[in-house]
């Protein structure tokens, strides 16, 4: 990467507290995202990527702490005043939420809700300035500018989610955030939002981080993916390299499990995701691990960086001298862990 | 998808009141024929000979039939004649006239006493939740509500109009000025403003305060509950967060997003406390010796002239249907969605 | 299990079942917790008063004299008279406390005759609906749309030449002006669970409508329930308390009625006498005020919506000294395994 990536997360951390211990949503990720480029993150229900989302717009909610780096353009987010980062949110931030059908005020018509968001970050536009900026976002995304002085129950959701897409972009934001969108909309409305945030960069220069737990999403729509398990980042890397070639267990069981055409058998992964509040020791995934070994219950994996740029935070890649004399050998597992195959 | 457009709902709104105009007439009327014995008699008290009490019964048609007198009831209560009182001969529909303007006079400014009070102690009890605002403006409207009407206005009149003596405790202006402004609408108030009598309006500005704000108080006491709670709930609601992470001001959050959206139902609550509000008039009229029909409507309870009562009766309970019809029609301005 | 166990399963689950509605109020937390319990302590207050009032009564509620001595006419408050006397040398002290009895015997009674009433009604007619629910929803909302005063008036002056005993004029007049909300809310909640999967997933097991209703409705309904009881409680002190003023339900001749009080306290008042309608008065705002406190505890505990979860500290703990080792990279192929 030559030039500064858009955002930078180092050691990010974010607990909710609760009556007892706090529960470890994030648990020290770094990524970066470039200028430009289509990031997913995916993982499981629960893995905390959703509050990774949340963190770095600092949209937290009550109990919930964050603790690390989250440098935009440079700027540690987490260092700054609550009203500096509301600044931020809007015209250098974006997130598109995963339930369009209720993220529109509906007492509003479309055409307030960008005039209230336009006049608030770009004052100097003139009404017809704002207008005309507005009308033309929504067509960028697909919606006719007959349908602007509409309220929300009038439009779909497929729509709607277009709408918050463009609420999002007419601020023209270098980084935007979006959280399993397409998750509550049928698989035809899914495919053109997609196509949508896939030309972000083309038509907008915006960088996208893409939450999903859909893996087909990502090989769709993404340059580079992060897969994350229980808080933590196990692998990284461009979408061609880890789709060709896991290097974590977590990752290829879970390209295992898509379905698709080829389906004859369904290939799940077994045991139960990992408490949060109290993580398995050593690496969290090795409970359900086919290739756990016995240093995995011990230690945390060290983060390895793989020849093509990869990184993957596993005993299997190394390093091998970190790893105690006896700790190579397989972990016996209850049944039912063991892959079949 | 185009709306329903507000005249499509107001038809349709219309049309469900006659039936609940039906069932509420008939409610009245078994209602006033419950209790045993004859009316007449009672009304008349002990000491007519019955030749006398049957005579008047024959002359109002109470010997008829129970169904020709439910019919008679229907068919006058469609022409606006509500009956004549039996002890005094007033036409039922002339007290409403006459009355009424009192009522209505303490009622529309006791609810927008009750109005500004809920809404302003509500939404700052629900933005700052938990914190002592909310606490004392929570204690606020418990023991608002708490207090019975006739309480507070003992308490008003003592403080104020004994101890302080800074206003008047009873009628709704002073004799002087009954007797000298000339009536057009029977609203004091509006009466005044006719006449330009600006003297006569102070008085009956004066005259209106205490009984206003004590009824006022008491009925806002209930919606600080109703709004803060709607303000809490729309503060969780999702376009809420989503206009957060567009950077929306706090409190243009608050007031452009979560306040608008809870005044939703709370609309359609301020119909339903207007039960409350006619039935705490009743009460505040006794106290305050305020002319309005509640008073009226207790004198003749007391004189047991249930001709007087049922007339009074079936104007308040239609009285609450046109207000909730009212009400309704106000909700679906406000929220495009409720358009059917 | 093979387990022994002393205690029959029925009497288990019963137990089991109570402790479940009984846990979210054990663990009431802030403000919440502060309601229910100052709630509850001053009805408590009042109802000790209320049940041992012919012991903690310095006098009868219509005593005028003692030892053949008449008390002081609107005596000024001290000494023996601590909250003074009215204008027919009662004591008031003594009429309040007489006055809580009053107020507790008719709110009782038209608490159970309103649940008696109104919850079953709201059971059947939302569980089976068909005709006769929407018959009685349309019959309920009429009487809904009647300001409950004005109809426990009419009631209470229709009934008071009949019945004898004020107490239940005044119970039976509350009791229909109040039963359309009780009737509504348990009708509106059961037609909700009466659709959640569970219940559907009984009936397609084939249970009858009774169990169904015994074994999950009712049980939800129910803890609406207590929340509403004392909701409406407060609004029969309040409406008997209207009744008395304008001289309906409850005679003076008969009981001691803190309403009737106030009244009489009103002109009184034009003389500048204070506690012959200060002290009755302010027994109904604070017996009202705790009620309202313990109903709107027990609906903070119980309604999930407004529930407050307290939040732990916690610190974060410095991060493990291995990673800040992470950077050099290692040789790809020193990987092991596979």
């Amino acid at each position: 990467m030559t030039t500064e990536p858009v955002l930078q997360l180092r050691n990010l951390r974010v607990y909710y507290g609760t009556s007892g211990r706090p529960v470890r949503a994030v648990d020290d990720v770094s990524l970066e995202i470039g200028e430009s480029e289509v990031v997913g993150l995916v993982g499981e229900s629960g893995c905390g990527k959703s509050t990774l989302g949340r963190g770095i717009l600092g949209l937290l909610p009550e109990g919930a702490r964050a603790a690390g780096e989250v440098n935009y353009l440079g700027r540690n987010l987490l260092s700054l005043p609550p009203k500096a980062v509301r600044r931020l949110r809007g015209p250098e931030l974006g997130l598109v939420f995963q339930e369009p059908m209720t993220r529109l005020n509906p007492l509003l018509r479309i055409s307030a809700h960008f005039r209230e968001t336009l006049r608030l970050h770009e004052p100097q536009l003139t009404k017809e300035q704002a207008r005309r900026r507005s009308l033309e976002t929504l067509g960028r995304m697909g919606i006719p500018p007959t349908r602007f002085h509409q309220y929300p129950h009038e439009f779909s959701g497929g729509m709607r989610q277009r709408i918050m897409i463009a609420l999002a972009l007419v601020l023209r934001p270098k980084l935007l955030v979006a959280d399993e969108p397409t998750t509550s909309l049928d698989v035809i409305v899914e495919g053109q939002i997609l196509a949508l945030l896939a030309d972000l960069k083309r038509n907008f220069g915006t960088a996208l981080l893409l939450i999903t737990h859909n893996l087909g999403i990502v090989a769709e729509a993404c340059d580079r993916m992060a897969v994350m398990y229980a808080g933590k980042i196990v692998e990284e890397g461009t979408v061609r390299g880890v789709f060709a070639e896991p290097a974590h267990p977590y990752t290829r069981e879970l390209l295992r499990s898509t379905i698709s055409l080829d389906t004859t058998e369904l290939h799940s992964i077994p045991g139960a995701p990992p408490n949060l509040v109290d993580p398995p020791s050593g690496c969290r995934f090795h409970p359900r691990c086919p290739n756990a070994m016995r240093v995995c219950v011990d230690q945390v994996p060290i983060e390895q960086r793989l020849a093509d740029g990869r990184r993957v935070q596993c005993w299997l890649h190394g390093p091998s001298q970190r790893v105690p004399a006896g700790g190579e050998a397989p972990l016996e597992q209850p049944v039912g862990v063991a892959d079949e195959a | 998808m185009t709306g329903t457009s507000l005249k499509t709902y107001a038809l349709t709104r219309l049309a469900l009141v006659v039936p609940m105009v039906l069932i509420l007439l008939t409610f009245v009327f078994l209602l006033m024929r419950v209790a045993p014995g004859n009316p007449i008699a009672a009304a008349l008290g002990g000491h007519v000979p019955p030749s006398v009490i049957q005579r008047i019964s024959h002359r109002l048609g109470y010997d008829k039939p129970i169904y020709t007198q439910y019919g008679d009831y229907l068919w006058g209560v469609l022409h606006g004649n509500l009956g004549r009182t039996i002890t005094d001969r007033r036409a039922v529909s002339s007290i409403i006239v006459e009355n009424g303007g009192a009522t209505l006079e303490l009622t529309v400014a006791a609810s927008f006493v009750a109005m500004v009070v809920g809404l302003v102690v509500g939404l700052l009890a629900g933005r700052f939740r938990d914190t002592w605002i909310d606490v004392s403006g929570r204690l606020f409207g418990i023991v608002a509500y708490a207090m019975p009407v006739f309480f507070l206005g003992f308490l008003a009149q003592l403080l104020f109009g004994i101890w302080l003596g800074w206003l008047p405790t009873s009628n709704q202006a002073s004799p002087i000025t009954q007797a000298f402004l000339p009536v057009h609408s029977h609203i004091l108030f509006i009466d005044a403003i006719w006449a330009h009598n600006w003297g006569a309006l102070w008085d009956v500005v004066k005259h209106l305060i205490l009984p206003a704000t004590t009824l006022g108080i008491v009925i806002g006491g209930v919606f600080i509950r109703l709004v803060r709670i709607n303000v809490i709930r729309s503060l969780k609601d999702d376009y809420v967060e989503a206009a957060r992470a567009r950077g929306i001001r706090e409190r243009s959050v608050v007031y452009r997003y979560a306040f608008r959206n809870a005044l939703v139902p709370v609309v359609t609550v301020v119909g339903l406390q207007l039960a409350l509000l006619l039935g705490g008039a009743i009460l505040t009229e006794e106290t305050f010796n305020w002319p309005g029909i509640g008073s009226t409507l207790v004198s003749y309870l007391a004189e047991r002239d249930y001709a007087g009562v049922q007339g009074i009766v079936v104007v308040f309970a239609l009285v609450v249907v046109v207000a909730s019809l009212l009400i309704d029609f106000v909700n679906a301005f406000i929220d495009p969605r409720i358009r059917y | 299990m093979a387990v022994a166990s002393r205690t029959a399963p029925g009497r288990r689950f019963v137990g089991r079942r109570l402790r479940r509605l009984w846990s979210p109020i054990a663990h009431t937390q802030g403000l919440a917790r502060v309601m229910l319990l100052s709630g509850a302590s001053i009805t408590l207050f009042f109802i000790v008063l209320a049940f041992f009032a012919r012991w903690i009564a310095p006098y009868g509620f219509t005593q005028y004299a003692a030892h053949g001595v008449r008390f002081p006419q609107l005596g000024h408050p001290g000494g023996v008279h601590p909250f003074g006397t009215t204008v027919e040398s009662d004591d008031v002290l003594s009429r309040v406390i007489w006055g809580a009895q009053t107020e507790l015997k008719v709110v009782v009674l038209a608490l159970v005759l309103s649940l008696a009433v109104g919850v079953p009604l709201g059971l059947f007619s939302g569980y089976f609906g068909g005709a006769l629910d929407r018959g009685l929803v349309l019959l309920m909302d009429a009487m809904f749309a009647f300001p409950p005063l004005l109809l426990a008036i009419v009631i209470a002056f229709e009934l008071g030449s009949t019945v004898s005993s004020g107490v239940v004029t005044a119970a039976v007049a509350i009791t229909i002006a109040y039963v359309p909300q009780y009737f509504r809310v348990v009708r509106n909640h059961v037609i909700s669970v009466r659709e959640e999967t569970y219940v559907e997933a009984a009936r397609a097991l084939g249970a009858r409508p009774m169990t169904i209703i015994r074994k999950y409705v009712f049980f939800n309904v129910v803890q609406n329930v207590p929340v509403l009881a004392t909701l409406n409680a407060a609004d029969a002190i309040l409406t008997l308390a209207g009744l008395g003023f304008l001289g309906y339900g409850v005679q003076p001749t008969q009981a001691a009625e803190w309403g009737y009080d106030v009244q009489r306290g009103l002109s009184d008042a034009t003389n500048g006498i204070w506690w012959t309608g200060l002290f009755p008065g302010m027994a109904i705002v604070v017996l009202v005020t705790g009620i309202t406190l313990l109903g709107e505890g027990l609906n903070e505990t119980t309604n999930p919506v407004l529930r407050r979860r307290r939040f732990g500290r916690f610190d974060f703990e410095p991060v493990s000294p291995m990673f800040a080792e992470v950077e050099p990279p290692l040789q790809p192929d020193e990987g092991l395994g596979e």
